[in-house]
């Protein structure tokens, strides 16, 4: 027995037993393939688990509270802050539930750029999703290629807006920047040869045998777990389940692109792993069809970045400076922040992990009188006390790693 | 005289209203106006007091009684395919009505359609879990609890979830000040260094934007500094910029500032 005391627990990272054999393994919250701050307190029967327990609020930061202490602009950088693999979806959800709001109009050329940010992101952490995950399971290989190619992604978004990890790249009402010279050569050379980069990974992993054995029938989530534990996303989507908001609620011009939204029955480990395989190509496809969108955008000489609504979003720039009615509206809008109606709003967005929300209720206030952010893994994180029971202690491993939870947005 | 500030509400507030402003209102559209929401509504009407009900952006908006909610949330559920719970929670209307709102927002997936059942609680009343339909509850109930300090009744583990389980307060309250109460202040400091450290270390600073000017420590005397603990008396001499390990050993050795090359274009 170990001695407790106020530095170290007695409880932390220890194994004891007990009478009916039953030991009780703490799994993180510093483990790597925890991909963050999680902690499961496992009961074990041998080696296999009897029940699970995921310990969450090591990375909880109270954005909720946070919110009802900052205008609306103020909040955009701190969504960043929740699902950091993506961040320009944050924004975005973020952006969306205000703008439907305050009821503006997005101008269109500022909705392909978003259609760019939001695809180019959803690329993003799938790749890293499936970088981390092999690595996890021992694929050194492809989680150096999943970063490679990542890392080019990152260069097109840092060219837009500067940043490579908290975008903060999309605002209410539009976007702040149009597309650099090259944005669009340089995607087009990447989604050349990208197709044979996915086509590479499956190749390594596809009839793995390895990588088969860590995957098929493992971790099975049914179609009644998926919809009662509030999965969605791929999680929810390998169990069978045909829903994608961007298909079924098509925001943005998502109504506009043509692409497939790939489904399994099958629930394991290895149908989410094809699901993701098979979006990262929808992703692809869809980005190939927006650039041809923004070369039409630019053809038509649409220049407009940001909605035009001086009750709650600033004049152009040029405004600013020469009209003095502009100038007096940004002062206020800054210093004071936009007020929005009376009323509340919830808005869904496919976020690359599943259905992000954005529940705000304005009270007519310059600050949200609450904001509830509905992440996505943190009821994939909550599904783990369910699914984890029966399986083996290596497959918590490629359980956590298939259910691409960030810590980010589950502790907010 | 210190100037009265509420206590109810202790958010942020908006340094300047103009009097005669008055908020526009989100609209509201009659149920009526949308079919597949009128008919799940004759049904709930059928079956339970409904106090109001809108549409608003594109979603219904349902007010219940708050002891009716298992029974809607079942019916729901069962009869009117809302399938998936998205979210739940609560808002704090203590300071206007000393009562909580509570909200379930929920799914249909064969129907396209989202609605949000809506219910008043009295403070330190608790609420039916509906754990036993949705399994998502589980966690949204413990976050409710965790952050309003609001039970369910008939939760299997009602226990806080972000927050450390020995916390005291509930930090999504209006009541709760942004940067913590003063048991978060010491909570770190007892719990590390025990309460006999209390004077040595002193509470923590939890505001994070808080910039002391007179402060000797910090960055705010920055090209200025001095050693720890010196008094301040405003002669203090210009320190040349140097990069220095606490230790005193130069990271960098014979950094001469005026000879360093300043590099602006990133592509050189």
């Amino acid at each position: 027995m170990q001695q407790p005391n106020r530095l170290r627990p007695f409880f932390e990272n220890i194994t004891f037993e007990r009478e009916d054999n039953e030991a009780i393994l703490n799994f993180g919250p510093q483990h790597p393939s925890s991909h963050g701050q999680l902690r499961l307190m496992l009961h074990l029967q041998q080696e296999m688990i009897t029940k699970a327990h995921p310990d969450i609020g090591y990375l909880h930061r109270g954005m909720e509270k946070m919110a009802e202490n900052m205008i609306y602009n103020e909040f955009m950088p701190t969504t960043d802050r929740m699902d950091y693999i993506a961040s320009s979806s944050n924004n975005y959800g973020f952006a969306l539930a205000v703008e439907k709001l305050i009821d503006v109009k997005v101008p269109r050329r500022a909705k392909v750029i978003r259609m760019l940010l939001l695809e180019i992101n959803r690329l993003m952490s799938h790749l890293f999703w499936l970088a981390t995950t092999a690595l996890d399971i021992g694929a050194m290989t492809v989680f150096l290629y999943g970063f490679r190619e990542r890392e080019y992604l990152m260069d097109l978004i840092e060219d837009y807006c500067g940043a490579r990890l908290t975008h903060a790249a999309i605002r209410i009402g539009g976007v702040p920047l149009d597309l650099p010279d090259n944005f669009i050569a340089n995607l087009r050379k990447f989604l050349a040869k990208f197709p044979q980069d996915i086509k590479d990974y499956e190749d390594l992993l596809d009839k793995n045998r390895i990588w088969l054995m860590r995957m098929e029938n493992v971790g099975v989530l049914s179609k009644e777990m998926a919809l009662s534990w509030g999965c969605t996303g791929p999680m929810l989507r390998a169990s069978g389940i045909a829903w994608d908001i961007r298909k079924e609620e098509p925001y943005e011009l998502y109504d506009e692109v043509d692409f497939k939204v790939p489904v399994s029955d099958k629930g394991d480990n290895y149908a989410r792993y094809r699901i993701y395989m098979q979006e990262m190509r929808q992703s692809a496809h869809i980005l190939e069809q927006v650039a041809d969108m923004y070369d039409k955008v630019v053809k038509d000489n649409d220049t407009a970045l940001m909605a035009h609504s001086p009750r709650y979003i600033s004049a152009p720039k040029i405004d600013i400076m020469t009209q003095n009615y502009s100038l007096m509206q940004h002062f206020v809008l800054i210093t004071q922040g936009m007020r929005p109606p009376v009323g509340e709003v919830y808005v869904a967005t496919e976020s690359p992990k599943g259905e992000l929300g954005f529940y705000i209720n304005s009270q007519g206030g310059p600050y949200p009188y609450r904001l509830k952010l509905r992440a996505p893994s943190f009821w994939h994180t909550g599904v783990l006390t369910d699914l984890l029971p029966g399986h083996y202690i290596p497959d918590v491993v490629s359980i956590i790693g298939t259910t691409n939870i960030v810590f980010g947005e589950v502790d907010r | 005289m210190r100037t009265y500030k509420p206590k109810d509400n202790v958010q942020a507030k908006p340094y300047y209203t103009d009097r005669f402003y008055v908020s526009p209102q989100v609209p509201k559209q009659d149920v009526s106006s949308d079919e597949v929401f009128a008919s799940d509504l004759t049904v709930l009407k059928e079956n339970f007091t409904i106090h109001d009900a809108y549409i608003q952006i594109g979603q219904m908006v349902v007010y219940i009684n708050a002891s009716d909610n298992y029974k809607v949330l079942k019916l729901l559920r069962d009869k009117l395919d809302y399938t998936q719970l998205s979210e739940m929670s609560a808002i704090d209307w203590l300071a206007k009505q000393n009562q909580f709102e509570i909200f379930y927002q929920l799914l249909s997936m064969e129907k396209r359609k989202r609605i949000r059942i809506k219910c008043f609680i009295d403070k330190d009343e608790a609420i039916n879990s509906v754990e036993k339909l949705f399994r998502s509850a589980d966690w949204s109930e413990r976050e409710m609890y965790d952050m309003f300090g609001i039970k369910a009744n008939n939760h299997p583990f009602l226990k806080r979830i972000l927050m450390p389980y020995d916390w005291e307060g509930y930090p999504l309250l209006k009541t709760y000040p942004l940067e913590g109460d003063e048991f978060a202040a010491w909570y770190e400091v007892d719990k590390i260094y025990g309460k006999e450290a209390r004077e040595i270390i002193g509470p923590e600073i939890r505001d994070t934007a808080r910039v002391d000017r007179y402060d000797s420590e910090r960055f705010a005397r920055l090209g200025h500094e001095v050693p720890k603990g010196t008094k301040i008396t405003g002669n203090e001499q210009k320190q040349p910029l140097a990069y220095q390990e606490e230790g005193g050993v130069f990271m960098i050795d014979k950094f001469d500032e005026n000879k360093s090359i300043i590099i602006t274009d990133r592509d050189r």
